[in-house]
């Protein structure tokens, strides 16, 4: 707790010990009436002197919708009634009323300042200083002063405090911080390193390669804190709904006050206070505290921001509250295919050699002679080829868009497409099936095909059958070959796949699903390297694998640290558990509010309910404090994922 | 060009409601999202506004609806 929250909880306790004091004495001396009524002022300005200053200074300046405001007239208003009834008990309520509503903001204070500081906590992977070695010694600077080029030391356990280039030593990196899981990543000289990843066991020299304003933490925090431009609906709502609901409830509480015993005086020919006017004027008191609308407000922003908090610590970066409200409402789910359902590496899946020919030896001789090319075929080759020695190349030429030409022990040798093989005249029977066939001849002899195709991500079909079991339409967008695509999409399960896309065809088709019949929001979930203009257009566009790719994280409105299809089903999870708080406490503070004002009205309406309005005081502050605190703890909630 | 202002002491998550609604009136301010629980506002400022200015009339808008709050610069 801060300084100002012990403060007021021992001004709250202080006040409540004076409060059972003056009650004590009140209930067993019976002191004349406006002696008890003096007695209760001693806890009530303790408990409220800051309110009441500070609702005249609304007063001054015009303001009378102010919660301060709302509580000091329902309060004083009681001790008013006092000097009607000729009787203290009005004045224990109004001391009540004070003390709860500011054990509410106790409440509130410290439940806010809570979640705040799990937001800091969440974000240490901020890096407090660079190591720089001066004249032997290593001294730490504040990573803002260090330079593009510079060259900067991390020693074991240190957090890197910039993006760079290993130029010695080698380690491996934890870089949990940035994607909410502790795989280490091993480092050596030349590769690059992140900032915001902790440094293993090794020593690190590294040149910098980014200013700190633009390194990867800097980025990610700036991501995370400043998630407030895109507001959700349900935001603009309460706020709105507050704006009205107080000047409402005001209205009707001195509606309440003045028409309803007019028309009982002017009926029944009786005036007396007590009798027209009290019940109504105390239920309009109690109007007041119940039409402060604090339990909504603050609750519902604390729900969002409890799960944009939630998800960036599994390493999904939201970037605002309508985002996470959008994807809790999505229908549709379309992914690109390359990269994101699949991990955009080739393998070998079937091999056909001709008779006489062993498996091995085909893609052995194959594999030799792409050996030299990078192609992700000729990468597939050799990962399956991982381990044996290949034959040694004398020659060897890459044929443009059908394959390679290599000469080995004195043979010549093709790998290549069916183009290729026809211009050689070679017959070779048609490969089918998903993936890009290779044809080998040896020699002037055809040796047999290959079938290498795309490898799909580990939980690429169990997160379409999860978000199928969600009611979600999947869609799969490719540029690659029908086939390809289809099988691809039989495999996962997807819904519907559109294949051979050029990326305006993939603009079109999400463009078609967003403003087709149904409307209904659309999430475009890609790697974010060339589908930009779909990750802008869609409702909610999500870029996966995004570490330590700044295009992906700028044209997203949600960023997948990892490479995982799962990490979206964790995020909808996330997105429709925060929903379903923020309705719940929507419906519980409205609800509440609204039953207790019906209640207060009927018990000044109907003489049967009469005996009950003593408690009205108790019933009005729950509908006041305990509904904010039942509001505020269920939004807490959204913090836990 | 965006601008991105701390605030100390933001307590009431309605104030923070005013405080955008004050705020967004000033000229140079295109749009304004205060952040009740990040403590933060964000505003999208036309090119060329002068910044200190408009800081000292955000300063006196945040303390017309909270005295309580400030603004870090």
């Amino acid at each position: 707790m801060s300084k100002k929250q012990k403060k007021l909880l021992w001004r709250i306790l202080v006040a409540g010990g004076l409060f059972a004091a003056v009650l004590t004495v009140n209930l067993t001396l019976h002191p004349v009436w406006w002696v008890g009524v003096l007695l209760m002022l001693v806890p009530y300005l303790t408990v409220g002197y800051d309110v009441l200053l500070s609702a005249a200074q609304k007063i001054v300046r015009g303001k009378v919708f102010d919660e301060h405001f709302l509580m000091t007239v329902a309060s004083l208003g009681a001790f008013a009634l006092c000097f009607v009834e000729k009787d203290a008990h009005n004045a224990h309520e109004a001391v009540v009323i004070l003390l709860f509503y500011q054990v509410g903001e106790l409440f509130q204070s410290v439940a806010v300042g809570r979640s705040r500081r799990s937001l800091k906590d969440l974000l240490s992977m901020m890096p407090d200083y660079a190591g720089v070695e001066r004249e032997g010694q290593i001294v730490h600077l504040d990573p803002e002063e260090i330079e593009v080029g510079q060259q900067i030391i991390i020693l074991p356990g240190e957090k890197i405090p910039l993006d760079g280039v290993v130029l010695s030593g080698t380690s491996s990196l934890d870089t949990a911080s940035l994607t909410g899981e502790s795989l280490p990543k091993d480092v050596k000289e030349g590769d690059s390193v992140l900032s915001g990843c902790i440094n293993g066991e090794g020593t690190l020299r590294v040149r910098v390669s980014k200013p700190y304003s633009e390194s990867t933490v800097s980025r990610i925090m700036e991501l995370v804190e400043n998630a407030g431009m895109n507001k959700s609906k349900s935001e603009s709502f309460i706020s709105s709904f507050a704006k009205r609901y107080t000047p409402a409830v005001t209205l009707l509480a001195l509606f309440l006050a003045l028409i309803p015993p007019l028309f009982v005086g002017l009926f029944s020919g009786k005036w007396s206070f007590d009798h027209t006017f009290y019940p109504f004027v105390h239920a309009a008191l109690m109007f007041l505290i119940v039409s402060c609308p604090c339990a909504l407000v603050i609750s519902v922003p604390m729900s969002f921001f409890g799960g944009i908090g939630g998800a960036s610590r599994k390493g999904i970066l939201v970037k605002g509250s309508g985002y996470l409200e959008t994807l809790a409402k999505c229908k549709t789910v379309v992914f690109d295919k390359t990269g994101t359902l699949t991990s955009g590496d080739f393998t070998v899946k079937e091999v056909h050699p001709v008779k006489g020919i062993p498996e091995e030896e085909l893609l052995l001789v194959a594999a030799s002679a792409e050996q030299y090319s990078t192609h992700p075929l000729a990468l597939a080759l050799k990962k399956a080829t991982e381990g044996q020695t290949l034959y040694s190349v004398e020659e060897h030429r890459n044929l443009a868009g059908k394959g390679v030409y290599a000469r080995m022990k004195g043979q010549e040798i093709y790998v290549g497409n069916r183009l290729l093989m026809e211009e050689l005249a070679i017959e070779a029977p048609l490969l089918e099936g998903a993936g890009s066939a290779l044809y080998v001849c040896q020699g002037g002899r055809y040796l047999g095909a290959l079938l290498a195709g795309d490898t799909l991500k580990e939980d690429s079909g169990k997160s379409v059958e999860t978000l199928k079991s969600y009611g979600i339409l999947t869609v799969m967008l490719t540029g690659d070959r029908r086939e390809n695509g289809e099988a691809t999409a039989a495999e996962l399960g997807v819904a519907r796949c559109e294949a051979e896309l050029l990326p305006e065809d993939k603009v079109r088709i999400v463009e078609e699903l967003i403003n087709g019949e149904q409307s209904e929001k659309t999430v475009y979930v890609g790697d974010g390297i060339n589908d930009a203009p779909v990750l802008t257009l869609a409702d909610v566009g999500v870029a996966m694998g995004a570490l330590g790719s700044d295009a992906a994280i700028e044209a997203a409105d949600i960023v997948l640290m990892n490479d995982r299809p799962s990490d979206l089903v964790t995020a909808l999870r996330i997105a429709r558990k925060t929903m379903c708080i923020v309705k719940q406490n929507i419906v519980l503070a409205i609800g509440v509010k609204v039953g207790v004002m019906l209640l207060l009205a009927m018990m000044a309406v109907l003489p049967m309910l009469a005996p009950l309005s003593a408690f009205a005081g108790t019933l009005a502050v729950f509908a006041d404090v305990g509904v904010s605190v039942i509001a505020i703890l269920n939004a807490m909630r959204a913090m836990k994922i | 060009m965006k601008l991105v202002v701390r605030m100390e002491d933001l307590d009431c998550a309605h104030c923070a409601q005013k405080m955008e609604d004050k705020i967004c009136k000033l000229s140079g301010v295109e749009s304004v999202s205060v952040s009740f629980m990040a403590q933060k506002m964000i505003l999208q400022i036309t090119e060329g506004t002068d910044k200190d200015d408009l800081l000292s009339q955000i300063e006196k808008t945040v303390k017309s609806v909270d005295k309580n709050c400030s603004i870090v610069r």
